[in-house]
């Protein structure tokens, strides 16, 4: 038993962390926060060229470096930590796991080396406007089949649908329900018949668009009517990504209230002298430690693709998800009037954590999701 | 990362696996995982079981071999616990003494006081209680006011202790003592060893909240203990006291979890049973138990892997007693609302014998108080692991 992270994998959490100080400072992540696009495309170039992150857990004959979902945590935790704005989560989390779960080899091959190599964006759309997470929310039919197939209705909350090239979309053959004729389809971005609409997210740090399909022309991936269990895996491991990407989040914000109550002083006393906000932050301490026991063990789980990987995705989903907000309302509270202005960082990452915790379905909902995996 | 034991982790688990399955037969297997805090049932039976495990240097299996142990590393203990957890044998019953005392005992004692204690503790021949607490002194321990003076070849020792767990059980006492005269605070306290059965010590049973009476209050009036029966420096216990608190919060959850993992399970068999899990709210819940159990797992190998790596459990061990005594009174709460109105009543009749839900609900509020409050805890969390900046203290009335 070990659980550490090895010497290499220390390194690359160093190299991401420099390379994202450098690049994602507050005022930058602030500057794209107000565009619609919400990335640089020059970063998201460098972050291909010369970190290699899009490409880390694609395998090596896909064009990528074949590390695992333990890597790819790191980098995520890193990216949460300074609330990086980039297509990361949709493109490697999403859209290239659900290609990787769901593609034949030959799909692979040629979807997957454009996103290893950073020239792609992609995304999934798999949420519609009923607002929900599971099987039953997808309502939108395929017509036809192989190269003739078409699909219209609508997708929203489509993490960068608006700027992504390649866009995998979820749907199901007519006449079918809940789990059953589930299927994955490529439409590209300028197809005939897809309408693109950006989002006003309370979030501004990831972008989201609503997408609608007047008979587009898409090219089925995989075996459609039978891709449930790819997208049950595909948002398992996204769960995943999104537990390690939060708990970066909620270390940054304990930071920040534990340097501000060091230095703020009010009735003649520092405030954390004061137990109200001595206790909140080790109150948030336990969280977030506990968030990323949980958010690395399922790392783990997810790169040995084991049997564990349902329970511990919606265990670690359901914790994070409740800690970092949890963190992130206290650093407001511990702020005083300074961290309720606009100026000030915390509500940045209280947004990021509202929003991290209602994508992919909140606490409650995982822990029903859960209560139903471990036979309650 | 690596979550899997090596191959000498494996072949370790098999000895303990074989060794349990030989062992834990007829009486001691019908006692399942029974005993354990307010619960001193079939204690005869028990002292026998502890006998077994000593014979065979399971208890004291982490003292160095020299002393009659196995040397046993961190990650056997817990291998071992986690087994010992899944065959569902008795509870221990050595608690203080190879738990708290013989750590304590291995870092300051004299080869003399080790080769005295270490085998009577593994013969299950004497058991230990902790004499920390007093009226004036509890979560502010360094308020000791028990008094040791040295009469030639002996300590006398007068003053009262509280709280005592096991008094009643025990043969000696680790007592915190003040030996410097008009000394205050962590100044001047010693670590006395004290033999239990003499006049000068006197046990009241103090009845608790569950209706079992395993603490008791000690009165001391001019009891007396040899001159050598002192762990660390003369007026310089604090330290060692310390030392103690330190195993008392740190290690023990790291082997916990199971135990608790599966009084949840048991409280979902019931839940199903009973219909409960039915209701949204209580799915809710018994998933959220769920979750904390787990994670109380994943914190409780990454602090092993640490604790591995650099031989010390550090401040942030504090997080572990902090989550395990909260995870584990909620669950006594959800156990109690999942019985819905028959909560109110104890399934065992007269005599106020408590079932398992009731015994958690009512046991775990003891765990928040013990082995440093949760007040505590976040204190320590706040100031030694983030540095935050101490509370101004105010003098003690009698300094
Ligand atoms: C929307 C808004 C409108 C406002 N409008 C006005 C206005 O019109 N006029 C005006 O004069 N002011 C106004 N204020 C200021 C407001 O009164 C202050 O923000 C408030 O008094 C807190 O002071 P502070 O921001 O300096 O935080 P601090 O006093 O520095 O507090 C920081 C944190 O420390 C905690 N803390 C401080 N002291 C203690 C203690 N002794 N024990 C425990 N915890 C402690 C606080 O609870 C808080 O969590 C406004 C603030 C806001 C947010
Ligand atoms: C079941 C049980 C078994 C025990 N067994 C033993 C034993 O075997 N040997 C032994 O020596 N002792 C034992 N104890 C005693 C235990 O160690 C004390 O109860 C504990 O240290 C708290 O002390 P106290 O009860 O005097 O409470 P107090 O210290 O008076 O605390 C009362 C309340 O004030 C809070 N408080 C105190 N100081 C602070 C502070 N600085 N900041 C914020 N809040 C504070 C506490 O958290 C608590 O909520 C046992 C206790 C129990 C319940």
């Amino acid at each position: 038993m070990n659980f550490a992270f090895s010497d290499e994998q220390e390194q690359l959490r160093d190299a991401v962390r420099k390379f994202l100080d450098a690049k994602s400072p507050e005022a930058e992540v602030r500057r794209l926060m107000e565009t619609t696009e919400g990335y640089d495309p020059a970063v998201w170039t460098q972050m291909a060229q010369e970190l290699g992150l899009q490409s880390l857990h694609i395998p090596e004959a896909h064009g990528g470096q074949g590390f695992s979902f333990v890597e790819l945590g790191i980098v995520l935790e890193e990216m949460g930590r300074v609330l990086l704005c980039a297509p990361y989560f949709s493109t490697v989390c999403l859209a290239a796991n659900a290609i990787l779960n769901v593609g034949t080899d030959a799909q692979q091959g040629e979807l997957l080396p454009g996103i290893a190599a950073g020239e792609t964006i992609a995304t999934l759309a798999f949420t519609e406007p009923n607002g929900k997470w599971d099987a039953s929310g997808i309502t939108m039919e395929a017509k036809g089949s192989g190269d003739a197939t078409t699909l219209s209705g609508s997708k929203m909350f489509v993490i960068d649908g608006h700027t992504a090239n390649t866009i995998v979309v979820v749907a199901r053959q007519a006449g079918t329900s809940g789990e059953d004729g589930i299927g994955f389809y490529v439409v590209d971005a300028d197809a005939k018949g897809l309408t693109r609409t950006p989002l006003a997210t309370m979030d501004q740090t990831r972008k989201q668009a609503r997408l609608d399909f007047d008979g587009v022309t898409a090219t089925p991936l995989g075996d459609p009517g039978a891709g449930w269990p790819a997208l049950s895996k595909t948002l398992d491991q996204a769960a995943v990504c999104l537990a390690n990407e939060m708990v970066g989040g909620a270390q940054r914000v304990l930071d920040m209230s534990v340097e501000y109550a060091k230095v703020r002083v009010q009735f003649g006393r520092p405030i954390g002298s004061f137990q109200a906000i001595k206790h909140k932050c080790a109150d948030m301490l336990l969280e977030v430690e506990s968030g990323k026991s949980a958010a690395y063990y399922a790392a783990w789980a997810a790169a040995e693709d084991n049997e564990e990987l349902p329970v511990v995705a919606s265990l670690a989903k359901a914790y994070c998800s409740d800690a970092y907000f949890h963190a992130a309302a206290e650093n407001i509270q511990i702020h005083g009037g300074i961290g309720f202005t606009w100026e000030h960082p915390a509500h940045l990452y209280f947004k990021r954590a509202k929003s991290s915790e209602i994508l992919l379905g909140d606490a409650t909902y995982h822990r029903e999701l859960l209560a139903q995996r471990i036979g309650i | 990362m690596d979550f899997r034991d090596s191959p000498g982790e494996a072949a370790f688990r098999d000895e303990v696996r074989g060794w349990l399955a030989e062992h834990l037969t007829d009486e001691f297997a019908e006692l399942g995982g029974r005993g354990g805090p307010a619960d001193e049932t079939a204690w005869e039976t028990r002292v026998e079981w502890e006998k077994l495990l000593g014979k065979d240097r399971w208890l004291g299996m982490a003292w160095p071999e020299e002393y009659g142990g196995r040397a046993a590393g961190f990650t056997e203990q817990v291998i071992f616990n986690e087994e010992y957890a899944k065959a569902n044998a008795p509870a221990r019953l050595s608690l203080f003494g190879e738990g708290l005392f013989a750590p304590t005992l291995l870092a300051y004692g004299t080869d003399d006081q080790k080769r005295r204690f270490l085998p009577k503790i593994q013969a299950v021949e004497e058991l230990w209680c902790q004499g920390y607490s007093e009226p004036g002194a509890g979560s502010d321990l360094a308020n000791v006011q028990t008094k040791a003076v040295l009469d030639g070849e002996q300590w006398v020792v007068n003053g009262q202790k509280v709280w005592t767990t096991l008094a009643h059980r025990a043969q000696w006492c680790f007592c915190v003592t003040r030996t410097e005269p008009g000394s205050h605070g962590h100044h001047g306290l010693s670590y006395l060893l004290v033999p239990m059965d003499q006049p000068g010590v006197e046990v009241r049973p103090l009845r608790q909240m569950t209706g079992t009476a395993e603490f008791n209050e000690v009165f001391f009036s001019d009891a007396r203990t040899d001159a050598h029966n002192v762990l660390g420096e003369v007026d310089d216990g604090w330290k060692v006291a310390m030392a103690t608190l330190g195993f008392e919060r740190g290690t023990a959850f790291l082997s916990q979890q199971l135990g608790f993992a599966r009084e949840l399970e048991d409280l979902i068999t019931l839940a199903q049973k009973r219909g409960a899990t039915a209701d949204p709210i209580v799915r809710q819940e018994l998933a959220d138990s769920f979750v904390g159990v787990q994670i109380m797992k994943f914190n409780g190998m990454r602090m092993l892997t640490g604790l591995v790596r650099s031989g010390t459990l550090g401040p942030e061990a504090s997080i572990g007693k902090l989550y395990w005594s909260t995870w584990h009174r909620q669950l006594g709460e959800r156990g109690i609302r999942a019985l819905g109105a028959d909560g109110m009543e104890l399934p065992t009749g007269p005599g106020y014998d408590l079932d398992e839900q009731h015994r958690i609900f009512l046991f775990s509020r003891a765990e928040t108080i013990y082995a440093g409050s949760s007040e505590i805890q976040r204190n320590i969390i706040g100031e030694r692991v983030l540095g935050l900046p101490r509370e101004p203290r105010e003098k003690r009335s009698n300094e």
